[in-house]
């Protein structure tokens, strides 16, 4: 056991603090399907309240690294760090209990529930209150009008769009500190991809992190602050977003056909 | 040949009993099947122990209704450590292990009841011995009590599975099991817990079926059978489809057996269950848009 554990880290002097510690960190992650590599030592950071997109090719790992850090694929190699501890041997339950909410690209809402109990797989949890629970409710059907509309349709009746956005909310329903987010805008009306954007808006006005992966680029550009580019299941590049233009040509390699 | 109206009534309360208590067992089936995809021939023996203890408790205690609930509850616990033993090892392989498996453990349960209880039939005294005048029969009112129960017993877990959260969460994990995880579901924990609530409702019909025909440790093997036919005539993983096809399939058989005998009447629910596979394979009774 190490001193600092008997007594106590010694206070940090003023001025001296050491950079904010990422809410997430992703070290060298490798997962293999079969044979195949998928990730090679994929590592990439967000910082708490921070929307970071993730670009690349189809097929080069996005949604593997984004189902990595949920537990749903576990890496033969490598590390998950959420608010500096690992998380890479925990079950999936127990990784969004933690906080880590995600949303897949199939957005997979449980058919034969209802919109509302599709909410509650994520609100029924120990330690949250009545009270609480409501607040949660009114805050999402406010934003999701439809969904309040609808919440006794089951939801495998709704639209894709309508889908999405009860994908989302049933996310929100965790009180997550990061939302995975894996192309929500695919398949979707124009409107509804605006509509997107308006509320990863909104969830990092609460302070919710979100890990985004979209082929939208000049969505994922104004969503996000910053951007990593990923090929052949490795980080290639990073970037600010406000350094990128959509007709940049680091877009073009890394996303161009 | 005429069949009189009093003996066909006869026959409709008789299939309606037996179908309550079909669609007990069927449903504690159907209930871990929809879940787990196992498919588990070890029911009928958890019937079959729930029965003997069952009638060791009523030894113990004299009261029916302490051994029915201590029936349940100690084989649901069975039920959970058989889960967590020997199928959770199992999870990802071939469904043909887990089958294999199950029917290990169905042999294992069988001899031992053989070698623990030997090969006599035990009785377990009904609760409830009023009759009353039926036609020509003197028909106890026991029977009508076991299909309320059986009844109550199935209505109680629909309610459960419908408004609770842990029904919430069985559901949820029955249609995605990944999603159910991904939503901080403790998968694990609930799979486990459905296996021993279909332990438990295999237990329960076990000692309410007991006084009608006696305990053996072989009583279990025809009514898995039964029930296996129904779970499929009803869609597999169907609770209300199971429930309807156990009423269904025991209305045959009953009529049939104004006829032919009740052995011989058992040929019409194969029938049923061939014409099903051939024609319906995803279930007589499952709502199209599932």
């Amino acid at each position: 056991m190490s001193i600092d554990a008997i007594i106590g880290p010694a206070p940090a002097p003023p001025l001296a603090r050491q950079p904010e510690e990422p809410l997430l960190k992703v070290e060298g992650v490798h997962t293999y399907y079969g044979k195949s590599h998928i990730l090679d030592g994929v590592s990439l950071e967000v910082g708490r309240g921070e929307v970071v997109g993730l670009l690349g090719r189809n097929g080069v790992g996005k949604s593997t690294t984004l189902k990595a850090i949920a537990g749903l694929v576990h890496p033969s190699q490598g590390e998950v760090l959420f608010e500096g501890s690992s998380i890479v041997h925990l079950p999936p339950h127990r990784v969004a209990r933690v906080g880590i909410a995600y949303v897949p690209e199939e957005r997979r809402i449980f058919p034969l529930l209802t919109v509302l109990e599709n909410l509650r797989t994520g609100l029924d949890r120990g330690g949250i209150t009545k009270a609480r629970k409501t607040e949660l409710l009114d805050k999402v059907y406010a934003y999701f009008p439809v969904l309040a509309e609808r919440r006794n349709q089951a939801g495998g009746t709704l639209s894709g769009g309508e889908q999405q956005m009860l994908a989302i909310a049933r996310a929100m329903m965790l009180e997550p500190k990061i939302i995975l987010l894996d192309e929500p805008t695919e398949g979707l009306m124009p409107r509804m991809v605006s509509q997107i954007l308006e509320i990863i808006g909104v969830l990092r006005g609460e302070g919710v992190a979100v890990l985004l992966v979209e082929q939208n680029v000049p969505l994922t550009l104004e969503a996000s602050r910053r951007i990593y580019f990923i090929e052949k299941g490795v980080v290639r590049h990073h970037a600010l977003a406000s350094e990128l233009q959509v007709n940049d040509p680091v877009i073009h390699q890394y996303l161009g056909v | 040949m005429e069949i009189p109206l009093d003996q066909i009534l006869i026959q409709t309360i008789n299939g309606i009993v037996t179908g309550m208590i079909l669609a007990l067992v069927a449903s504690g089936l159907t209930l871990i099947f929809g879940i787990m995809d196992v498919v588990n021939f070890a029911h009928g023996e958890l019937f079959m122990l729930g029965a003997y203890v069952g009638v060791l408790t009523l030894a113990a205690t004299g009261d029916f209704w302490i051994a029915l609930i201590v029936a349940t509850l100690a084989i649901a616990l069975l039920g959970a450590l058989i889960y967590l033993t020997t199928l959770r090892p199992l999870i990802g392989r071939d469904p043909l292990t887990t089958i294999l498996a199950t029917f290990g453990v169905s042999l294992v349960l069988q001899n031992f009841a053989l070698w623990q209880f030997g090969p006599v039939a035990r009785k377990i005294q009904e609760p409830i011995t009023g009759h009353f005048q039926l036609f020509y029969l003197d028909y106890p009112y026991y029977r009508l009590a076991i299909a309320g129960l059986a009844a109550a017993i199935i209505g109680g877990l629909w309610l459960f599975l419908k408004f609770g959260t842990y029904g919430i969460w069985i559901r949820a994990t029955t249609q995605d099991r990944v999603m159910a995880q991904a939503m901080g579901i403790p998968v694990p924990w609930v799979l486990t817990a459905v296996f021993a609530i279909g332990s438990g409702m295999a237990a329960a019909s076990g000692v309410l079926f007991g006084p009608l025909v006696g305990v053996n440790s072989q009583m279990g093997t025809s009514w898995v059978l039964r029930a296996f036919i129904v779970v499929v005539v009803g869609g597999m993983g169907s609770l209300s489809g199971s429930i309807a096809a156990a009423i269904f399939i025991s209305l045959l058989e009953a009529y049939a057996s104004l006829w032919v005998s009740p052995a011989q009447a058992v040929i019409v629910s194969f029938i049923v269950l061939i014409l099903t596979l051939l024609f319906r394979p995803t279930g007589l009774f499952v709502p199209t848009a599932r």
